[in-house]
């Protein structure tokens, strides 16, 4: 018999609230990367101004939850979910301000000449949004399993980073002339790797939610 | 718990009431100079297991104890064990505050007299009522009614009572829950420092309470025919952030009462 309904509802709402946020985050990492890929300036602004709403939607689900602790006196599972939520809404919003990142190179770079048709960085986007998908999804399922599979995948954002990395270097030590627009790529396939980083993080508070076991998965080359 | 030194412990109790079983197979050993919670449902049988830690069951007609209650390596419950020793040794706080309609003074010297102890009286008083930190509030006024005390001063008055007797353990039967938050914490307060020098056993319907306070938390429930189990002991921060038990865990959540 389920004695604190009014709270637990509480409880789930703001595991709904995470399920927003990070939707709001990922569409971010991929209008950024859509922005970069198309060169659609006006789209980077808007990534740039969003970003505020997230960064509201994590106040606010903070908020929820030092009202749920201070009144509520959460335990056992209940108290790591409230403190996993905590721990999430930092990484998403960190996530947020990576997709920020990379609108404002899509700015910068403006209509200089593309350097290089972009195929590894659009990958490295789509894979980071669907991580960060999926690592939610397993947040909000309870799932540890799905948890430490999405972990291992990072190994392929990282290949794809050393893969962006040294094509750029190439291209920078044939021609010095590429050299600024070359870095600017390389931040933003830095700002990518940061960002499925950040999604081990969460998935790593997923396995700590439901064993209440502290321990690093994994761990990325960078 | 590790390295700490077993103050009480009990294999395999049962406790009877007539042809009602309120404990069964209760094993567990209770550190010494710490704080152990016993936490559970109504009814499922806290109290009835403080009340073995010093014989206060004997006094309940028809009530029967089986396996061991071991202090001090030896079993409380053996044949030539005087339960009235026991009781000076494992004293006892209840829920409602019970001073006697007599001074403050006297209430704390009640114990020490009836054994005789009359030198060192005065010392002996104003040590408990420092120890239970209850002087500074009645030090002017130790031949007046302890009826005339606060609640929260009355049960600090018991716990100093409880204290003259030179006690090794001290239980505690929901001793704060007829007090205002204040006089709760104070009571905390007091058991932790307590703690140094007793062992303190204490029944709580206050999981906060059991959170706020204790080393060791025993969460105990209910079987079919409402005998008490033992579902789940160990240290506080492991039970109240991350249960081993599944019953443990739906019952502190509040997904089961």
């Amino acid at each position: 018999m389920e004695i604190r309904t009014t709270f637990h509802k509480r409880l789930y709402e703001i595991q709904d609230d995470i399920l927003i946020m990070g939707s709001m985050v990922e569409k971010a990492i991929l209008r950024s990367m859509d922005a970069l890929k198309n060169r659609k300036t006006d789209l980077a602004k808007q990534v740039i101004a969003e970003d505020a709403r997230v960064n509201e939607k994590r106040f606010e689900i903070e908020e929820k939850c030092i009202q749920l602790i201070a009144t509520q006196q959460p335990m056992a599972s209940d108290l790591r979910t409230i403190i996993s939520v905590l721990n999430v809404i930092t990484e998403l919003e960190r996530v947020g301000d990576y997709a920020v990142g990379i609108a404002r190179v899509v700015i910068l770079i403006g209509d200089e000449p593309p350097l290089k048709p972009l195929i590894d960085l659009p990958r490295m986007a789509e894979k980071t949004a669907d991580m960060l998908h999926r690592g939610l999804d397993a947040f909000i399922n309870r799932d540890v399993a799905a948890a430490r599979q999405i972990v291992k995948e990072d190994d392929e954002i990282d290949a794809l980073y050393d893969q962006v990395f040294r094509e750029l270097i190439t291209f920078m030590a044939e021609d010095g002339r590429t050299i600024t627009r070359a870095t600017r790529l390389i931040w933003v396939a830095h700002n990518l790797e940061r960002s499925a980083d950040r999604v081990t993080n969460i998935c790593e508070r997923v396995v700590f939610m439901v064993t209440g076991k502290m321990e690093e998965i994994g761990g990325s080359k960078y | 718990m590790i390295n700490s030194v077993a103050s009480l412990e009990t294999k395999t109790l049962e406790l009877w009431y007539g042809n009602f079983q309120a404990l069964r197979g209760i094993s567990m050993v209770i550190p010494r100079n710490q704080i152990t919670a016993i936490i559970g449902p109504s009814g499922c049988g806290k109290s009835s297991l403080l009340r073995c830690f010093n014989r206060m069951n004997d006094l309940i007609p028809g009530s029967k104890v089986t396996g061991e209650v071991l202090f001090g390596g030896r079993n409380i419950y053996a044949a030539d064990i005087d339960p009235t020793e026991i009781r000076y040794r494992i004293g006892m706080v209840f829920q409602k505050p019970n001073p006697f309609p007599k001074s403050v003074f006297d209430n704390v010297a009640f114990g020490p007299r009836v054994n005789g102890l009359n030198d060192n009286l005065e010392e002996i008083v104003e040590q408990a009522l420092h120890r239970a930190a209850l002087w500074d509030e009645v030090k002017d006024r130790l031949r007046r009614s302890a009826m005339e005390l606060s609640g929260g001063q009355q049960q600090r008055l018991c716990i100093a009572r409880a204290l003259a007797l030179e006690p090794e353990v001290i239980l505690m039967d929901e001793p704060c829950s007829a007090l205002d938050p204040l006089a709760t914490l104070k009571i905390e307060d007091l058991m932790r420092s307590l703690a140094e020098d007793y062992t303190i056993v204490i029944v709580t319907h206050n999981m906060q309470q059991a959170a706020r306070v204790s080393d060791m938390a025993a969460f105990l429930m209910m079987e079919q025919d409402r005998a008490g189990v033992l579902a789940e002991y160990g240290p506080t921060s492991q039970l109240f952030t991350n249960p081993k038990d599944k019953r443990t865990e739906d019952y502190i959540t509040g997904r089961f009462g």
